[in-house]
């Protein structure tokens, strides 16, 4: 038995995990029309590239990866894409955004797949742009677009790989479903995966042990894949066990730094959803557009597990399970601990929705109102990450930034241990996500400001440093004139010549003087003045050839600019004599 | 908190056999009026006044009021105790969860300090009374209360009085000699086995998880390493044996009812164990080189000034980070 650690707090809430295994994971007729946002995954939205009115087959690429941290959209049905357009999307703010709407030819006509059969032959690079194409983000909730974690910076050796099979959320049972339906699927996609980082030394797949049957289904199949080098690990059942933190510091004892990722500790972590659509994605080709649901509560007569296609309507689904809108205390996509209510049913299931519940008001009344924090430290004893709940709180409420950060509120995962065993009653992590939210804010105010502040910087030194060189130029003229002058009175004296005092003669010979500081020689000064010369007659040449070409009007403005070349030309001339003469005399 | 009032118990019913009906009074009416007062503020701040009232946390600092205060207090004491507590010490500062002090001990240190002989008339317990005396009944106490009519020679010295007023006598001959030790066990009669009632309370609640032992056991342990380090086997100069400060005084309500108190006590865990024994140590100071004969109020008040600087120094490690911060610290990678 492999040693297992604990983490820090946790709670126990009932499980009711019962609930949605009474009936066998079965499917749903297909939805008249599936919704496909372009953002299910964390990163930067996918961009369509269909058209209204365009035919798509099933799995076909209807929108394209925005960058790395982005997911591939396939289309999860064959049928006409009816529109491109803002829906109402499955997000906590209820808001809306771009979602690609596919109307369903019922066929469900499959486009090509490139399937792969010795696949363990596969170089890193073809499995890794597979799983990529696949479009495959986290399906244990986050989204997270799985083909970067699965290519870890390059330098850092990956020891560990898990599997995440927690599922420590009450209520949901999708992935205990998948393990027990899917078990040698899950297995072999942990081998892809494993190939993928370099087969690390310790494949583990994490399984609370509440779920005795996902346990015995997945030691089965590695006992038949012969596959002895990976093992299940399970562990004490506790929220949140399942947290991709708190599994790895379960399963290895290690912590991930603070804003630095599991690869950075050798560990990657996958969930079991993610590692069957990797398996799916390199064995058959297809991509990610269905997913194992629970559809759980007391407003519905049904409760099971359902494999649906991503974009099927919320409502759609409640229909097919005998919901009854009046009995529902309040519809929610995700578990009672870390999902988030919906203002309507008239949103898609995406990749990320393990969850759909449903509770009667006498499962899940309403939460009673909340009551002055008395600090009674409950929170910070269920804090898994060990913080203090309750001084965040206050700071939350005191919007005081800076002690929010000296508390580590970035390290909250936002489990919501700390509301559920709260005797206030306060909705604690509501705050932290308004102040992450603030800080984000805050800071992205403060690159802004900072950045208009080096930049007026920048300019004030700009303009102060020409200030200066002007200044020390100036100075050396002026310094430079007075040497030429105390010069020309010393060769006057000598020469026994009265001093006069000349304007002209001071200009020339400051001229002089500033032709000597700038230390030309004299076959320097004879060259620049011959090139004006050349370059003068050239420019008369020139305007004169287009003064008899051209006619009219242009012809008395071409000839104005003829006689400027000439006197440019006599000038060049006088100087070039000028200087010529005072060279040889 | 109902399981706090449930808890006091214990500790009010051997007060009460020892010391007559007095502490029940006292704690029915601090309760009241507690709890009027809180109503009165709640009303003048515009709050819902049953949804504050509900949370029992006003009846609990009345509760705790009334079981600190001297058997037979005259009514007006216990109302200036209550409006001090209430009043001052929470509903002005934003009402539950803001005080910065324990309002109960805040209440108890406003009446010590402005009556000090009304604060410091403790009824001698029943194993004192002469022969043929009784116990106060309830109608003497609470005329005695109401309309101050006076009672026959009913107070006694504690035994941290005569711990006080000691003039240099051995400890074993004061144990000898002065009734209050003569007729206990081991800490004065009546005080420890009320002192041992609020013990039991306490580990209820303990037991029922209202709070962590750090608190409440620091502050015992912190209180007898003191005693045991000052006792010098009893000579003259001695402060008192470890078990005679566990069982005297307000110890062991202060252990687990006041020190407890969250909303005005560090926030950690380690914060709140240094809180309880720098309380101790307080209490064993101020008992035994003070002025005052005890001092549980003191020490508490005195350190829920300090709450926010030990928090300052006490944040625990979060996961992932190598070290503990500091409040305000600015991380550096």
């Amino acid at each position: 038995m492999r040693k297992v650690w604990d983490i820090h707090g946790g709670i126990h809430p009932p499980e009711n995990k019962q609930q949605s295994m009474q009936h066998a994971l079965t499917s749903l007729p297909l939805a008249p029309e599936l919704v496909l946002p372009l953002n299910q995954h964390i990163g930067k939205p996918a961009i369509a590239i269909v058209a209204e009115g365009d035919t798509v087959l099933k799995g076909q690429l209807i929108a394209k990866a925005a960058g790395p941290i982005s997911a591939n959209i396939h289309a999860p049905t064959s049928g006409t894409v009816s529109a491109i357009e803002d829906r109402t999307l499955p997000h906590p703010s209820g808001g809306s955004g771009p979602c690609i709407v596919i109307s369903s030819d019922g066929k469900d006509t499959w486009t090509k797949l490139d399937a792969c059969e010795n696949y363990q032959s596969l170089d890193h690079n073809t499995l890794l742009e597979k799983i990529r194409n696949a479009g495959i983000a986290g399906m244990g909730g986050a989204g997270f677009p799985a083909a970067i974690k699965l290519n870890p910076r390059g330098n850092l050796k990956i020891d560990t790989l898990i599997l995440n099979g927690t599922e420590c959320e009450p209520y949901i049972t999708a992935d205990d479903t998948l393990m027990q339906t899917r078990a040698q699927e899950v297995v072999a996609g942990a081998q892809i995966l494993a190939q993928l980082l370099g087969n690390p030394k310790n494949v583990l797949i994490g399984i609370e042990d509440n779920k005795p049957e996902a346990i015995r289904a997945i030691n089965k199949a590695l006992s038949d894949a012969e596959n002895k080098q990976f093992e299940v690990v399970s562990f004490a059942t506790k929220y949140p066990s399942g947290g991709e933190k708190q599994l790895i510091q379960i399963l290895t004892g290690r912590e991930v730094p603070a804003g630095k990722l599991p690869a950075d500790v050798g560990v990657v972590c996958q969930n079991v959803g993610s590692t069957v659509a990797a398996y799916r994605a390199v064995r058959f080709g297809e991509p990610l557009i269905s997913r194992i649901t629970t559809v759980v509560g007391e407003a519905l007569e049904i409760q099971r597990n359902i494999e649906v296609p991503i974009g099927t309507p919320i409502g759609y689904i409640l229909e097919q399970h005998g919901f009854t809108a009046a009995n529902v205390s309040r519809l929610i996509m995700g578990g009672p601990m870390m999902g988030f209510a919906l203002n309507t049913a008239d949103v898609p299931v995406i990749k990320t929705t393990n969850c759909i519940l449903a509770p009667s008001r006498v499962e899940m009344p309403a939460p009673p109102p909340a009551q002055a924090c008395i600090r009674c430290g409950m929170c910070a004893e269920a804090c898994p990450a060990s913080l203090l709940p309750q001084q965040l709180f206050w700071y939350s409420m005191a919007e005081d930034l800076d002690k929010l950060e000296a508390h580590n509120i970035a390290d909250c995962i936002e489990c919501g241990a700390c509301s559920y065993v709260c005797p206030s009653n306060i909705p604690l992590v509501q705050f932290y996500r308004a102040s992450k939210g603030a800080m984000k804010q805050h800071a992205i105010d403060k690159e802004k400001s900072d950045r208009s502040r080096a930049r007026f910087e920048f300019r004030q030194q700009r303009v102060e440093k020409a200030e200066v060189e002007k200044e020390a130029k100036r100075a050396a003229r002026k310094v430079a004139a007075e040497a030429a002058k105390a010069k020309l009175a010393a060769k006057q004296a000598a020469d026994g010549e009265s001093p006069k005092s000349d304007g002209t003669a001071d200009v020339v010979a400051a001229a002089i003087a500033k032709a000597k500081t700038q230390d030309l020689s004299p076959e320097v000064q004879l060259a620049k003045l011959e090139r004006a010369l050349s370059s003068a007659s050239s420019r008369l040449d020139r305007t004169l050839a287009r003064a008899e070409e051209a006619e009219g009007e242009k012809k008395d403005a071409i000839l104005a600019r003829v006689k400027d070349a000439e006197l440019k030309v006599s000038d060049a001339k006088t100087k070039l004599a000028d200087f010529q003469a005072r060279e040889n005399g | 908190m109902k399981l706090v009032i449930l808890a006091t118990l214990p500790g009010l019913i051997t007060l009460s056999y020892f010391f007559g009906p007095g502490t029940l009074i006292n704690v029915f009416t601090a309760g009241i009026m507690a709890i009027a007062c809180e109503a009165l503020v709640l009303k003048l701040r515009q709050r819902p006044v049953m949804f504050y009232i509900s949370d029992y946390s006003a009846l609990v600092t009345g509760v705790l009021l009334g079981l600190a205060l001297p058997p037979y207090a005259p009514w007006w004491v216990i109302a200036v105790g209550c409006i001090s507590a209430i009043i001052l010490a929470k509903q002005l500062y934003g009402g539950m969860g803001y005080n910065p002090f324990n309002p109960a001990m805040v209440g108890y240190v406003i009446l010590l300090i402005s009556f000090p002989l009304e604060m410091t008339q403790w009824a001698m317990p029943r194993t004192l009374l002469a022969e043929g005396q009784a116990l106060t009944g309830p109608i003497d106490g609470l005329a005695k209360m109401w309309f101050a009519t006076p009672l026959d020679a009913y107070t006694g010295a504690t035994p941290l009085d005569v711990f006080k007023q000691n003039n240099s006598q051995l400890v074993q001959h004061l144990y000898d000699t002065k009734p209050v030790f003569s007729t206990g066990r081991w800490a004065g009669a009546g005080w420890e086995w009320a002192n041992i009632g609020f013990l039991m309370g306490g580990c209820f609640l303990l037991y029922k998880k209202v709070f962590t032992w750090h608190a409440p056991v620091s502050m015992l342990l912190a209180l007898s390493v003191m005693a045991a380090m000052f006792n010098d086997g009893g000579s003259s100069n001695s402060g008192g044996s470890p078990l005679f400060h566990l069982l005297s005084g307000a110890t062991m309500l202060g252990a687990f009812f006041i020190v407890t108190d969250p909303v005005s006590s560090a926030t950690s865990n380690k914060g709140r164990m240094i809180y309880g024994a720098a309380i101790g140590v307080l209490i064993y100071l101020i008992r035994t080189w003070g002025n005052y004969p005890d001092a549980v109020a003191f020490a508490v008040l005195l350190l829920n000034f300090a709450a926010p600087f030990i928090d300052y120094y006490t944040l625990p490690r979060t996961y992932g980070h190598s070290k503990a911060r500091r409040g305000t610290e600015k991380e550096v990678e």
